[in-house]
């Protein structure tokens, strides 16, 4: 729907100066998708990496009651930058011209348009870290990582985005610049809004400018891979390790699918007929490391592992890690559609969450694949299909809605790091309930009284379900 | 309706657009989108507006034509895809289907005509083209500029091209072009030689001296007669029939003798041989003879790492940086065998420049019709050139090396910096003359 008017782009042209406004309509359909599902097409895409004309951009967008779209590089698998009214995409990705590391206050201070792997290259040169490592941080922009709160595979042991955010430089769906927070790990003055910004999906602003914070860079990794016949050795294997004082960096569980997949893509000795395999990477000094590794090795095999595969060196380990990799192209090449889910329980429910999936598999007869950060519960449960089969479709629709109850049920959440987006919204008032969800709205109401930004995210439409046929 | 929208789906290779995810790991590797910086000149933008097509929700088809005139082929996408998309097929099919479908303006359609089908195939006309300056005054552009606004900026570009053309080699020379050699000691391979059209007509000097140094590898060199353009001009323009004509003409020249391999030395040349399997995959006829093609069809730099190199006296301190070829890398998937060699060159230091996996705007005729592009891209690249402080950049294909030479023009690096093809400079340090 065209929200837009000839003489609104005259008005455009004038606010945005130095920047780019575009029209045409291989622009607009360029700017009309990310990576999950649908195409919107908006009015038109603006990029300017001037947040004075962005702020003259939005108040003018709030008096004319035209919907905004923050972008960064729309690796959003929730929906997240999809102009889903109409109206303006505001490609972010251009501001990336801020990327200072003060080594003195261990922090970062950077524009939304960085790349996160710029982030980590930029921290891990002067001897610092920024943990947060999305799968996607080479391509994907801070400041979408920070909208949509995103985590990775090292969130077990560091956390994820929020947890590094101590202050932000935000233009208010209103046109007010605001800074929250600031520069100290401390700070408890008023609200703490830094927090309600992160994560909040574009719905509440747009970030200009954000202070993350860094921490010492571990000296040296370890990696080992443990291989089991039941799911729930694997399970409880990941318990025994942490309950035994080893904090690892990363561990990916992949299952039985999985390992399927990715034998059948590129051979690389995995057995297939093991139930899960599990990679364990920790961090530390190097002497506590060879312990570490040793001891987690016993525990997995005093639980029932059946092989432990060290690696000699770094290139075995790399080798170790390129199973996990292959994951998703591997499982892509079975049917071309992979609906991929993030549904997280707390970490004592891993097994039961497996069975469940595999009952939910059974029962919609849909091509389900368990992968993902087991160490902090963050599951992927991907659904193989083809998008062009309605009828299939349908099935998967019903699988999807059960395998979020059931993540519910066992106490956890829809979406571990991804985002609510369009898809998951119907979804809201299950998790959170209707006091719950009602708080939320009046939040959004409050900041965005003609609700501008990023509208038709988080919360549902009345009588919204999930569709993807 | 519904029919038409089934035609267009095959004609367009929709099919294949489906195994993008749209997770947009091919944005950070491809040189447009990090040049141009807007979505709809990434490869994931490209795909998405064929995808659309495909769905009826692109009617009017001109729409694709600048994201995909602007799109350098170079395949980087390719290599950074985790899902294995199949851009080289979908973007070749949609230039073929917006060519069909185009009327171009007068001078462009005498500028495909004549260079494309007249031209490049044309042993003779690429001999003619060797010693003048080639595309300006052989494609009755200069009239056709003159009258046509579109092409008012294309002398001023060529003129950029001028000062940086090879020394022109006489007719007579040409005329004592090696075409049998044998080898130097115990013959390992029998090998035929493929030489190109751009690459004999402007750098005849070294296909001269890739046979010499093959046959000091150990290599009975042989050139075949009647074979011609490999076509990979063509079929990145969407001239799709041409480029199977000249498939067939060279798979039949080369069929006359028995080699062990057909070895060229232009990596973009030699990519669209790799593929004459898949180009041909169609036709009965001749799909099993391509496939045999391609899998004899080698790279130089694979043959001489296998065979050896002569004795090579030291060049102590030299800089050398290399500007990978992106269909080598990319299609025909060498990478390691060019820096094996260079390797082997005592004392040199070899530098990786950033982003050495980048294009550098060349991309067939993308330098000429697409000047200002190209140059935008060439500056990045050159960028990262200079940041090596290298005195020789070297090359594995001629359209790269002509790029690489103008960039060194441009920046005013002339004194201190050269650009070279690998087996010039092989032969230099091997003391082998032209």
């Amino acid at each position: 729907m065209k929200v837009i008017t000839a003489n609104h782009i005259q008005e455009i042209d004038a606010i945005i100066k130095t920047g780019k406004v575009y029209t045409d309509e291989s622009d607009r359909f360029s700017y009309s998708f990310d990576a999950s599902f649908g195409t919107y097409l908006p009015d038109l895409v603006i990029q300017t990496k001037s947040t004075e004309e962005l702020v003259s951009l939005v108040k003018f967008a709030n008096r004319e009651k035209i919907p905004l779209y923050p972008r960064g590089q729309s690796t959003s698998l929730s929906g997240g930058p999809l102009p889903v009214k109409g109206g303006i995409v505001l490609d972010l990705s251009v501001m990336n011209d801020i990327l200072e590391i003060h080594e003195e206050d261990l922090v970062a201070v950077v524009s939304p348009g960085v790349l996160t792997s710029n982030i980590h290259k930029a921290a891990e040169q002067k001897g610092f870290m920024y943990p947060p490592d999305p799968s996607s941080s080479h391509v994907s922009t801070i400041g979408g990582n920070l909208a949509e709160n995103s985590g990775g595979p090292r969130g077990l042991k560091y956390g994820v985005t929020k947890d590094y955010v101590i202050g932000l430089e935000v233009i208010t769906p209103e046109g007010e610049l605001i800074k929250t927070g600031g520069s100290t790990v401390k700070n408890v003055t008023g609200y703490d809004l830094t927090k309600l910004i992160v994560g909040s999906e574009g719905t509440l602003g747009i970030i200009t400018k954000a202070v993350l914070r860094l921490i010492p860079k571990p000296k040296a990794t370890a990696t080992i891979m443990v291989i089991f016949d039941s799911l729930v050795d694997a399970g409880s294997a990941i318990s025994k390790i942490l309950s035994a004082g080893i904090f690892p960096s990363k561990m990916e569980l992949m299952d039985q699918a999985s390992i399927v997949a990715v034998e059948q893509f590129e051979p690389l000795g995995l057995p297939v007929d093991a139930a899960a395999l599990i990679l364990i990477e920790m961090d530390g000094h190097p002497l506590a490391l060879q312990e570490e590794v040793a001891q987690a090795s016993e525990l997995c095999r005093s639980v029932g592992a059946r092989e432990v595969r060290i690696p000699k060196d770094k290139v075995e380990e790399s080798e170790l890690w390129r199973a996990r990799k292959l994951v998703s192209p591997a499982i892509v090449r079975i049917k071309p559609t992979k609906i991929s889910e993030d549904a997280t329980v707390p970490r004592s429910k891993i097994p039961e969450m497996c069975e469940r999936l595999q009952k939910i598999r059974d029962k919609y007869g849909v091509h389900l694949v368990v992968f993902g950060h087991a160490g902090d519960g963050n599951l992927h449960p991907n659904i193989i299909c083809d998008k062009t089969d309605k009828e299939e479709m349908s099935r998967v629709e019903l699988a999807v809605s059960e395998i979020f109850m059931a993540a519910i049920e066992l106490g956890g959440t829809l979406s571990g790091e991804h985002g609510i987006g369009m898809m998951k919204a119907p979804f809201m008032e299950m998790e959170l309930g209707a006091a719950g969800l009602d708080i939320m709205k009046r939040i959004k109401e409050v900041w965005d009284p003609n609700n501008i930004m990023n509208p038709g995210k988080i919360f549902p439409e009345p009588g919204q379900k999930l569709e993807l046929s | 309706m519904e029919t038409s929208l089934k035609q267009l789906r095959e004609e367009f290779q929709y099919d294949k657009t489906n195994n993008c995810v749209q997770c947009g790991y091919c944005l950070p590797v491809c040189p447009t989108y990090t040049t141009f910086g807007k979505e709809t000149h990434s490869p994931r933008g490209r795909i998405n507006l064929v995808k659309m097509v495909g769905e009826g929700k692109i009617t009017d088809l001109s729409v694709l034509e600048e994201p995909f005139d602007l799109c350098l082929g170079c395949r980087a996408c390719e290599t950074a895809c985790p899902t294995g998309v199949e851009y080289g097929s979908i973007l070749e099919a949609t230039r073929a289907a917006l060519v069909k479908r185009k009327t171009f303006s007068i001078p462009v359609r005498l500028l495909r005509k004549s260079m494309l089908k007249k031209v490049f195939p044309s042993r003779t006309m690429m001999n003619v083209t060797g010693h003048s300056i080639w595309l300006y005054k052989k494609s009755g552009l200069q009239k056709a500029a003159r009258s046509s606004g579109i092409m008012k900026k294309l002398p001023n570009n060529l003129g950029a091209f001028e000062a940086i053309m090879p020394e022109p080699v006489s007719p007579v020379e040409r005329g004592r072009a090696l075409t049998e050699v044998k080898a130097k000691l115990n013959p390992k391979y029998i090998v035929a030689f493929f030489t190109g059209c751009i690459m004999d007509a402007m750098f005849h000097h070294i296909n001269q001296l890739s046979i010499k140094l093959l046959s000091e590898a150990g290599c009975d060199v042989v050139v075949v007669p009647k074979q011609t353009c490999c076509g990979a001009l063509h079929a990145h323009s969407g001239e799709m029939d041409e480029a199977r004509n000249l498939a067939k003409q060279n798979i039949l020249a080369f069929e006359k003798v028995e080699a062990d391999f057909i070895v060229n030395n232009a990596g973009g040349c030699g990519a669209m041989l790799y593929e004459y399997g898949h180009l041909l995959s169609d036709d009965s006829e001749w799909a099993d003879r391509a496939r045999a093609f391609s899998a004899k069809s080698k790279d130089i730099s694979q043959i001489l790492v296998e065979c050896g190199l002569p004795e090579i006296a030291a060049r102590v301190g030299e800089r050398v940086t290399y500007q990978r070829s992106c269909h080598m890398t990319n299609v025909q998937k060498v990478t390691q065998e060019p820096v094996e060699l260079l390797k082997k060159v005592p004392g040199i230091r070899l530098i990786e420049m950033d982003q050495a996996d980048m294009c550098c705007g060349s991309a067939g005729i993308y330098n000429i019709v697409n000047y200002d592009s190209s140059m935008q891209i060439l500056d990045e690249k050159m960028k990262h050139t200079k940041a090596t402080e290298a005195a020789v950049i070297i090359t594995t294909n001629p359209g790269c090396l002509l790029q690489m030479k103008l960039g060194i023009d441009r920046e005013g690096l002339t004194q201190s910096m050269r650009a070279l093809h690998l087996i010039e400079y092989l032969a230099e340090a091997a003391g082998i003359d032209y």
